[in-house]
């Protein structure tokens, strides 16, 4: 079977950015794939604008913390949980700011791959500044060179300070750190020795942070000794680390597979992943190019790799709400969902990152997914009442009593003007075959007339939307 | 004899002709039967790092007293077990399981090279990984996929929770959660799934995969709706969230459901501020349902096949700080509880208050060998694959 222009332009929106959206549905069937490809590579070219959540940081907590030095402990204690509380507080604007983007940028590519790097370089710190200064380490450099965003996600105060190397000290060494910069963000397991870690740790010894929250190379700390990593002797410091395992073709290879499982398939293609990892070396680690490799290939676009791969909840809300133009009633009720989906921005659930592919489903998460397009529309009420975890918490239990009420009263108004204008030369018999196509990745075997039953048929725009959400509510739109 | 029939149809008779069933028939079809008197297991996690020293208390160590002056719990306050170990006042209930050699305590339980953070302790728990490893599956999870090879039994293992935690994923089966039989019935009713559930011919992997968790949600919704009504306790329960999911998880107990794990959480137990009143107010939400819940299976002659079993991602350290709490710390006791122990009692020292590693307890038993235990004496599945290791056996059962 051949893949229509129109399957293959959402494909690529899909993978590529955060799917296709009311504005721009209409127009999939005429434009060609590869036209379509450098369109988001222009309208990613622009450096982000900065996210600021925590803009009073410099002279507020900061500020704070060094006082809080000259605290008694119970007062220091106090002051503490208000610049904790306060975090929280600005992370969870974080997280729905950053939605907005993924949700309303044309910068759709620059968001996806800033999502896999998220994903990638997975921290969790309740520091709102430390987070938001990741973040955008992540979105200036996502399209960059792998070199580049490494090195400057190592020296972030946030990833020393969630794998505790403001306590690598020479003679005292952390290995947390080194063991996880060539276990997860270089070569991946496997390809080093234990004693390499050792040694590695012993070259970060003295990478640090202020109390302004900057960088900071401590070098009465540092361990000047000569070091021996992967067959190299020298007086490495932690770049000069950075730099041997940028040298090393496996890391091109690790990063590689996991883009290819996160773009492209969860099952790897040995041949296609030693090509780009080849290419992405040969070119110094270009992140554009590594992914131009991808998306103009003609086997990205082949049947297997279409409609395959389970969208995460990310991809998944911010798909919805790219299709379907609405306005929150309430905002945090997206961070609830988030929860009780399995991925909260901002906390993954270890260095590791988000596993991913079938483990975003169990019966829980598929019944919630399932219902979330009613549950958007407000047909139904739902009690939501996730377990007390104590650094996700983000003051969720108020708000699992507060989506109650919401959802009551509809949890979003959506604007359907321009998907009903969208299909509107449509005849109504042809109507379910169009919304389909343009709604779902995966090929549904379930026959019209079973669909049919359940949809509303009083008036023309009564039945667009209770098609929409009926083809959103199933099994299939779970997959991209 | 008649459930030895009824077993013989289910796994024997029905096993071959699934093939041929259509497919809106084997979303219906009843998941497969287990006989009265199976073991069961309850699992109780007190979410937050709850404070193991004012938990199960050392009434006659006077660090525990100088390192808590303002916290520690005062002998003539605590409920006296031994002439050393005193619990919570809040615990007033388990006095008499204790004295009736329904509990037993463990104490000192942990795992190398500990980690202070709440989420990453509560993965290695989970998991039952080793610290510096990092597993997408948890150790009830793997005992449905060495358990479940191939059957599509989600209820074997169940969560009252809204979000299925990692402990039940394995990596071919998970468990489910669910807050109320009720609730996910009506959720999961909706003709329009099990309409499209029908009509759906299966194709390409990753669809099918979704339509059959669907599947086995829907036709397991029922099953624990129906298997829920079938003997509703009649008993009295704390009006409690722990009190109500208890109340759910007896009812099933008593039908005979084939589940083999219970899992819920009660928290938080996080408490760096004002220890005290929080402590109390969980744990006296903890004693009431424990109590009630325990009263109601020995009524029902059940105790002897449930065992229940409490833990946290880690205990406390063993100073109070200033502010009328105590920090994050290491290792920690756990209550198991059942009317078939073997060894009853407090089952090894308390922790060593003179030995210490920056100021935490060490562990003197691996978490890891109370899950090996489980697995192998109690749900007689194999720990050592389950475990990707051999732990050594407690005798506790």
């Amino acid at each position: 079977m051949s893949v229509s222009p129109r399957l293959k332009n959402q494909h690529l929106l899909w993978r590529a950015a955060f799917g296709p959206m009311a504005e721009n549905i209409a127009d999939l069937e005429g434009i060609n794939s590869k036209k379509l490809w450098e369109l988001l590579l222009k309208t990613s070219a622009k450096k982000p604008d900065k996210i600021e959540v925590a803009q009073n940081l410099a002279d507020g907590l900061y500020k704070g913390v060094q006082d809080i030095a000259k605290m008694e402990a119970a007062e220091r204690r106090i002051n503490q949980k208000i610049i904790q509380d306060q975090s929280r507080e600005d992370l969870k604007n974080l997280n729905i700011r950053w939605l907005d983007e993924m949700i309303n940028s044309e910068a759709q590519l620059r968001e996806k791959m800033s999502l896999f790097w998220h994903g990638h370089f997975a921290c969790r710190v309740v520091n709102s500044y430390f987070q938001q200064e990741l973040l955008q380490v992540i979105r200036e450099n996502a399209l960059g060179n792998f070199g580049d965003l490494l090195r400057a996600v190592s020296k972030s105060p946030a990833m020393i300070s969630f794998l505790n190397n403001q306590q690598n000290r020479k003679r005292k060494p952390n290995e947390n750190f080194a063991r996880e910069v060539m276990e997860l963000f270089t070569m991946g397991r496997g390809h080093y020795t234990e004693q390499d870690i050792k040694e590695a740790a012993r070259a970060f010894t003295g990478w640090g942070f202020n109390v302004s929250g900057e960088f900071e190379f401590r070098i009465n700390q540092h361990d000047a000794d000569t070091k021996t990593v992967l067959g190299k002797t020298g007086n490495f410091d932690g770049d000069a680390i950075l730099d041997l395992l940028l040298a090393q073709k496996q890391t091109a290879k690790y990063i590689c597979s996991k883009i290819y499982r996160f773009f492209v398939n969860e099952q790897i293609d040995e041949v296609k992943v030693n090509w780009l990892a080849d290419r992405f070396f040969v070119n110094n680690y270009d992140i554009k190019k590594l992914l131009e490799d991808i998306f103009s290939a003609n086997w990205f676009y082949e049947e297997k790799n279409i409609g395959t791969q389970i969208k995460s909840p990310i991809q998944l809300l911010v798909g919805i709400r790219r299709l379907l133009p609405m306005e929150m009633d309430n905002d945090q009720s997206q961070l609830l969902l988030q929860k009780i989906l399995g991925q909260i921005l901002f906390f993954p659930p270890n260095v590791a990152g988000w596993p991913g592919g079938r483990n975003w489903i169990d019966s829980s998460s598929l019944m919630l997914r399932l219902r979330l397009p009613q549950l958007i529309t407000a047909n139904e009420i739902v009690e939501l009442r996730p377990k007390a975890d104590d650094d996700t918490q983000m003051g969720m239990m108020e708000m699992a009593k507060k989506i109650k009420s919401a959802v009551k009263g509809g949890t979003a108004t959506i604007d359907w003007t321009l998907l009903n204008k969208t299909v509107a030369t449509v005849p109504r018999e042809q109507l379910l075959n169009k919304l389909k196509e343009m709604i779902l990745q995966a090929k549904m075997s379930v026959p019209n007339s079973i669909i049919e039953k359940y949809l509303n048929k009083e008036s023309r725009e009564n039945y667009i939307k209770s098609t929409v959400v009926n083809l959103l509510s199933t099994p299939e739109y779970q997959l991209c | 004899m008649v459930i030895k029939r009824r077993a013989f149809i289910q796994t024997g008779a029905l096993a071959t002709a699934t093939l041929m069933l259509p497919k809106f028939l084997k979303a219906f079809e009843k998941p497969q039967m287990v006989p009265p008197g199976n073991k069961v297991v309850v699992v109780i996690q007190l979410s937050g790092g709850n404070d193991g020293l004012n938990t199960v208390i050392p009434i006659r160590n006077d660090i525990y007293y100088k390192q808590r002056p303002k916290l520690a719990i005062e002998k003539d306050k605590a409920v006296l077990l031994t002439d050393e170990v005193g619990l919570n006042p809040a615990l007033e209930g388990f006095k008499q399981l204790f004295d009736e050699g329904q509990l037993s305590i463990l104490n000192n339980v942990g795992y190398p090279n500990p980690d202070r953070s709440h989420f990453r302790s509560m993965d290695i728990w989970h998991s039952a990984s080793a610290s510096n490893q990092y597993v997408n599956t948890g150790w009830i999870g793997r005992y449905l996929d060495a358990q479940c090879n191939g059957c599509s039994k989600p209820t074997q293992a169940m969560e009252i929770d809204d979000v299925l935690s990692l402990a039940l994923k394995g990596e071919n089966n998970k468990g489910l959660a669910f807050t109320d039989p009720a609730k996910l019935y009506n959720a999961s009713n909706e003709k329009y799934y099990k309409d499209i559930n029908a009509a759906h011919q299966s194709g390409e992997a990753t669809a099918d995969y979704l339509y059959k968790t669907m599947s086995e949600t829907l036709s397991s919704a029922d099953y624990i709706y129906q298997q829920s009504r079938l003997h509703p306790t009649g008993a009295v329960y704390p009006s409690s969230a722990l009190g109500r999911d208890l109340k759910t998880i007896a009812s099933l107990i008593l039908s005979d459901i084939n589940t083999k794990v219970y899992y819920v959480s009660l928290g938080s137990f996080d408490t760096h501020v004002n220890q005290e009143a929080q402590q109390k107010r969980l744990f006296t939400e903890l004693n009431d349902a424990v109590k009630a819940f325990t009263n109601d299976l020995k009524k029902n002659n059940r105790f002897e096949d449930v065992l229940m079993m409490t833990f946290s991602e880690f205990g406390r350290r063993v100073a109070q700080n200033a502010s009328g709490g105590t920090d994050h710390g290491t290792a920690n006791n756990l209550f198991l509880l059942s009317g078939g122990l073997k060894r009853k009692g407090i089952l090894n020292a308390l922790p060593n208050l003179t030995d210490l590693i920056d100021g935490d307890l060490k562990h003197t038993v691996d978490f890891k060998s109370v899950y090996a235990t489980v697995l192998n004496k109690w749900l007689n599945a194999n720990d050592q694959s389950i475990l990707g290791h051999q732990f050594e056996y407690l005798d506790f059962i």
